[in-house]
């Protein structure tokens, strides 16, 4: 089962992953990080296909995807 | 043994520079120093070397900016307006303790100006020119042999203390033809140490930055303090100048490049007629040789300044000189040619007192 | 569990400075991950311009030089013609290359230079906070063309593909985007291609990329959509897509 992670740290909440994702995994946090964003969520567990579509349009690298 | 050759200034400068390891050259046409990138483009492919007519003398500054990064010695030349064009790439270089060479062969301003040497761009040369804090080592050579042997000091101290160089001539001094003897043996770019801050291949070592930049609080403070002290070793280190006839001189010209020539004449003119006329000539121009001006200022009592510009230099050496003895200056502007005739008749009124000082003593 | 994407060993694992939603850090990533691809970066030099991407430098892991702004192709030039057996890249953005740079990077491709050329195209000044580019769109506002802006008072929008284009001296150019997942791929390839083009020395290689600028757009930051539509609906009709030159060079001596 792909997993999908949101480094929040380095995620400023820009929602590119969200919008790109063909599944619709990942939401908006509604807990604000440290640097002020509310970053994006780990994808819902069972939904990532790994397509790797948030991965490559990130502009943060704040993503890692696993399989 | 050292054979002579007849060289126009301009290619002494450039075959000078050939010599001295420079392996890259960019610049664009300017009246008149265009024998320098004419000459570079068929002798430096002859090394091994790179030439590029660049499409200004912006770009010019830039690739050389480029090129010195790597490490390789590196020259681009221009006239005054080109100069002007260059300053922001300067002043980069000075940020980013980059030796790069230039050769400067002035010519009439401001402005378009005209296309006859001119000692016109002292300040821009001496104080800068571009923004920031920072200082270029300038050489002034007077003679075409100068111009060939000099690139070898330039490279030497632009690379010992990462400082922006410059030959500063002039059209007249790049036009003349004079035997050339070149002192130093050509440096073999073969055995040149890759300074530790080049950028190149690198086989896994730590990445390298060239930059000149730093936006921390106090950041760029550091960073020129830290240049600071390289300029005060300089100016410690490498004054260079030269003196004639000084033990007895009551008046001593102070003159640098062609200009001191004219001087040399009118000394000899002055001489015959008992006139006790000595000069200094300045050889380094930054640094300045403020040391010997104030010794020598402590027993002459007049200096006169003589130079093709509204009077530049005349400010350092009125600044060394600070109260203790007269400064005159005979100042010709617009790349009018000053005569040793002149020179003499300046000097009757100087020590006649007809003239107004320039700076009197105190 | 296996991790499916590495940090690219030519990209430094640190913040980096861009807005939410800025192209930048996409477009730093691809180049990273073609520098790691193709193995160059222990002999590539990169030179970082004036604008939001003054600090590629700490960025990228490999050798880089900043210069003056505009100055990144002659840079480069002096680079490449000093160490030939480097791998140089000048990024820019569309001030530093289509506006002061203008004559640097149209005689860098007349020179056919064997570097390859980034350049990220967002139709405004990032850094200096909204300024009118020479790519602004017509009436796009801007802070130097608050009503939009206006072909009697500023001209159009400059195609930098097209115009190189019609220099002997440029070999491939190519124009792509990263506001989606396709370009992303696609902005990818090229990329790659042009630096496979400076291994095999074949010339001048540029790819402009159309980028997303969020903050001086006005578009919403948390929202994407508003900004990748403007890249839509606004550039790609203006800036369309595609291979504007691909032939090898010329003999060169």
């Amino acid at each position: 089962m792909p997993k999908m992670e949101v480094d929040v740290d380095k995620c400023k909440g820009c929602y590119l992953c969200i919008q790109v994702c063909p599944k619709k995994c990942i939401e908006k946090s509604d807990k604000f990080s440290k640097t002020g964003y509310y970053p994006a969520k780990d994808a819902k567990e069972g939904c990532c296909i790994a397509c790797l579509s948030c991965v490559r349009i990130c502009p943060d690298l704040a993503i890692k995807v696993y399989k | 043994m050292a054979e002579k050759k007849l060289m126009k200034g301009n290619e002494a400068l450039a075959e000078g520079a050939i010599r001295a390891g420079c392996r890259f050259f960019a610049g664009y046409p300017i009246t008149p120093q265009n024998e320098i990138p004419e000459y570079m483009s068929w002798r430096l492919p002859q090394v091994g070397g790179a030439f590029i007519q660049s499409e200004s003398e912006v770009s010019a500054i830039n690739m050389v900016y480029g090129a010195a990064g790597t490490g390789v010695r590196c020259m681009t030349s221009s006239s005054s307006p080109g100069m002007s064009l260059k300053q922001e790439g300067i002043s980069y270089a000075a940020g980013a303790d980059l030796p790069i060479f230039i050769g400067n062969v002035m010519r009439g301003g401001p402005g378009l100006g005209n296309i006859a040497g001119a000692q016109g761009d002292y300040w821009q040369a001496t104080r800068g020119g571009g923004h920031g804090d920072y200082r270029c080592f300038v050489m002034a050579p007077n003679c075409v042999s100068e111009l060939g042997n000099f690139p070898t000091k330039c490279y030497e101290v632009a690379f010992k203390y990462r400082i922006p160089s410059m030959v500063l001539a002039d059209g007249i001094l790049g036009q003349m033809m004079e035997p050339v003897e070149f002192k130093y043996p050509e440096v073999d770019v073969k055995t040149l140490k890759e300074p530790e801050w080049a950028m190149g291949v690198n086989n896994g070592r730590a990445k390298r930055i060239i930059k000149s930049y730093d936006l921390k609080e106090g950041g760029v403070e550091i960073m020129v303090n830290e240049r600071v002290k390289r300029y005060k070793a300089i100016e410690e280190n490498e004054v260079a100048y030269e003196e004639k006839m000084i033990e007895d001189a009551e008046i001593v010209l102070v003159a640098y490049g062609i200009s001191s020539r004219v001087c040399v004449a009118a000394m000899k003119q002055a001489r015959e007629k008992g006139l006790k006329v000595g000069l200094l000539r300045p050889i380094t121009l930054w640094p300045f040789p403020k040391a010997r001006l104030i010794e020598l200022s402590k027993r002459v009592k007049n200096f006169l300044v003589v130079e093709m510009s509204l009077g530049q230099m005349v400010e350092d050496v009125a600044l060394a000189i600070n109260g203790r003895a007269n400064v005159h200056l005979h100042a010709k502007p617009g790349a009018s040619v000053i005569t040793a005739d002149e020179v003499c008749k300046t000097m009757d009124k100087v020590l006649k007192k007809e003239v107004k000082e320039y700076a009197a003593v105190k | 569990m296996q991790l499916l994407n590495k940090h690219p060993e030519s990209l430094l694992d640190v913040k980096m400075h861009y807005c939410p939603g800025c192209g930048h850090g996409i477009i730093h990533r691809i180049v990273a991950e073609v520098m790691d691809e193709l193995g160059i970066r222990n002999r590539t030099i990169g030179v970082a311009p004036v604008g939001c991407a003054v600090f590629a430098d700490t960025y990228f892991n490999c050798d880089m030089i900043q210069g003056p702004h505009g100055r990144g192709p002659a840079e480069a030039t002096g680079i490449k013609r000093a160490k030939p057996e480097t791998i140089v890249f000048s990024y820019q953005g569309d001030g530093d290359l289509a506006s002061i740079g203008m004559a640097e990077i149209v005689h860098t491709a007349i020179r056919s230079e064997n570097i390859t050329v980034i350049f990220v195209n967002n139709a405004i000044y990032g850094m200096t906070g909204g300024q009118m580019a020479p790519t602004t769109l017509m009436g796009q506002k801007a802070t130097t063309c608050v009503d939009g802006r206006s072909a009697k008072q500023a001209g159009y929008p400059i195609r930098m593909c097209e115009m190189l284009a019609t220099i002997d001296g440029a070999t491939y150019l190519e124009r792509t985007t990263v506001h989606n997942n396709a370009g992303v791929l696609k902005t990818k390839a090229a990329i790659k291609k042009a630096f496979q083009n400076q291994i095999d020395g074949k010339g001048f290689s540029m790819v402009e990329v159309l980028s997303m600028c969020p903050t001086n757009w006005g578009t919403r930051l948390d929202n994407p959509s508003e900004a990748t539509k403007f890249v839509a609906e606004g550039m790609l009709p203006v800036f369309p897509l595609g291979v504007y030159k691909d032939a090898c060079a010329a003999d060169k001596k």
